[in-house]
């Protein structure tokens, strides 16, 4: 009788602070709660822009209303669509972040291999000189650049995008010429060597086994190029101004092209730009971003843990 | 002899192989980098006009770094306001990355759609998203710094002290924002630890704190720099960065022009490299200091 209570203390012992084999009660409420609130923390600009988006004008001006709106209200989003003329921007920013990330993914791939599996003079400095061109801001190179795109007419044209991709000094080429390198120091050379043998020419090695054999680094690297290409407003603003316009570059000048299509001397005081209106435009432009993150965010995370993107 | 040969011949075909692979990168780097690099260092030491005809260069010596140092009012301290954001951010994003990413090594429930959110802001961030988040106050720490009682207790403190304090309270989400490759780096750094050396640690008799202090912090050290070097140029590029935008102003300001503003360049840039210099001078010896 007396050894039920002191076994029903062991046992409430392990299912609170855990034994050899499984975590305790404590340690999952503490894990879960902290995982939650950083959660939140993380969220909560995105919640904010969400639930903004949605406020009609009185719903904006009405103190009471914070985090629910009152009427589900798209009117805002109406607006955003016409103001950031969202089918052409949409269109001119998918084609300025994919085709330069193809090129770059591709010439990356290239150097990455030609580095990781040849033996030739000069390698370490090759190998410092990508990595400063992660660490040269662009604004150290950019003028030059600019003004011979401008002797050559191809400002404003996507070529003065694609051309640096070309050559490897995309947008962070470095990372993912580092990333290669990495995989394919890590990938077996066997095969490779077995088809040397039997007398393949090196472009066919690379071709035919290394590149499907380092599948997972290509498409980690595109995504990434993508998502990154997408974003960068510095460079886009300056080679592409007076050309193609954007999604985030038409956001960055919101203000004035809501007025000149709303002009606030004519339209009712409803219809003046609103912080609603603003919010609405900012997750018009990163919706196509969260679609493709949602599609493909087991490549995002899980890949990128087997990839060695650490570049140690 | 004739072995020997033909192993240099080997040696050099390998070598002309390698670079036949590399060379659209060199062509690339001496047209895109190292040119441009070489150029706008020659631009910061001239009068650039940009006319008709083309751009026209008058020396000036040094004169375009003198005048950002000494009399330039705004670039100093911007400058100096870069660094001590830089200086505040670096280790915020270390700690909470490295915690993230001890979490997500974890097994757990949800795991998956833990991953899923902090992660998302590596997809989303860009420079008019933040601008516009910012403007609506999103990207303050909720509800700290709008406290009366904080505002107050700011206002007590010197300003060398305040202005890091108030920049972390304002901006402390998009600090976190930044942490999102961080945490990756972390995560796969920790998968490579073996994990029987947390096995034979636990036979020994070390609890989880013990070993998290013996093992796992140490073998997080070459990611520690990693991160930081990553953390630091990452800070230093963003479009929003507030030097930045003053060098984009210049260029085309009447008084600015393309010399002054490629003067700022090279001095900013020689600030980075200090801030990068000084972050991993003080990580490297922590990690010594670790080993032995």
């Amino acid at each position: 009788m007396q050894s039920l209570p002191r076994l029903n203390l062991d046992w409430w012992k392990s299912l609170l602070f855990g034994s050899r084999t499984r975590s305790g009660l404590v340690f999952t409420v503490l894990l879960y709660t902290l995982l939650i609130a950083i959660g939140f923390v993380y969220l909560y600009p995105l919640l904010f822009m969400f639930v903004t988006s949605l406020k009609s004008p009185s719903d904006l001006l009405n103190p009471m209303v914070q985090w629910v709106p009152t009427e589900l209200y798209t009117g805002n989003y109406e607006k955003a669509y016409r103001v950031l003329d969202y089918p052409h921007t949409l269109m001119a920013s998918i084609l300025v972040s994919v085709i330069p990330s193809l090129l770059q993914t591709f010439v990356a791939s290239l150097v990455g291999y030609g580095l990781a599996r040849y033996r030739f003079w000069g390698k370490n400095l090759i190998l410092l000189l990508i990595l400063a061109t992660f660490i040269i801001p662009p604004q150290n190179t950019i003028i030059p650049q600019m003004l011979a795109y401008k002797e050559q007419g191809l400002l404003g044209s996507p070529w003065a995008l694609i051309l640096p991709a070309l050559l490897g000094q995309g947008y962070r080429s470095a990372i993912f010429i580092l990333i290669f390198y990495q995989s394919f120091l890590s990938l077996p050379k066997v095969l490779e060597e077995a088809a040397r043998l039997d007398g393949a020419s090196d472009l066919r090695i690379y071709l035919t086994i290394a590149v499907p054999s380092a599948l997972p680094a290509f498409i980690v690297s595109f995504i990434f190029s993508v998502v990154w290409y997408w974003n960068e407003t510095f460079l886009t603003s300056i080679f592409l101004e007076g050309g193609v316009t954007t999604l985030p570059m038409q956001l960055s000048r919101f203000v004035q092209a809501y007025e000149n299509l709303y002009p606030p001397g004519t339209v009712n005081i409803f219809d003046r730009l609103n912080e609603a209106v603003k919010m609405s435009g900012t997750f018009l432009n990163i919706a196509p971003l969260l679609v493709m993150y949602f599609l493909l965010q087991r490549w995002f995370v899980e890949s990128v843990e087997r990839t060695g993107i650490t570049g140690e | 002899m004739k072995t020997r040969r033909n192993l240099l011949t080997l040696r050099l075909r390998e070598a002309l192989h390698g670079y036949g692979f590399i060379a659209l990168w060199i062509v690339g780097f001496s047209l895109f980098t190292l040119f441009p690099l070489i150029e706008t260092f020659r631009y910061s030491l001239h009068q650039v006009t940009v006319t008709a005809e083309g751009i026209r260069l008058d020396f000036v010596h040094w004169a375009n770094y003198t005048r950002a140092l000494f009399t330039d009012p705004n670039f100093i301290e911007l400058a100096i306001g870069y660094a001590i954001e830089t200086i505040v951010s670096v280790p915020i994003v270390l700690i909470f990355s490295m915690i993230i990413a001890l979490f997500l090594n974890q097994n757990f429930k949800l795991k998956g759609l833990f991953r899923t959110i902090f992660f998302l802001p590596v997809v989303i961030t860009s420079g008019p998203v933040i601008r516009e988040l910012t403007a609506q106050g999103a990207t303050s720490a909720p509800g700290i710094a709008n406290l009366p009682a904080v505002a107050e207790f700011l206002s007590q403190l010197p300003r060398a002290l305040r202005n890091p304090i108030e920049y972390l309270l304002t901006s402390f989400i998009l600090i976190l924002w930044f942490s999102g490759v961080q945490i990756l780096i972390y995560l796969s750094s920790l998968q490579k630890v073996d994990k029987s050396i947390y096995e034979a640690a636990a036979i020994d008799g070390a609890s989880a704190w013990e070993a998290y202090w013996k093992i796992t912090l140490p073998s997080l050290s070459t990611a520690n720099i990693v991160n930081a070097v990553y953390t630091i140029i990452t800070l230093s590029h963003f479009s929003e960065n507030k030097v930045i935008q003053y060098i984009y102003n210049q260029t085309y300001a009447v008084q600015g022009g393309i010399g002054y503003a490629s003067a700022m360049a090279f001095l900013y840039f020689a600030v980075m490299i200090l801030l990068l210099g000084i972050v991993y001078l003080f990580l490297a010896l922590q990690a010594k200091k670790e080993r032995y």
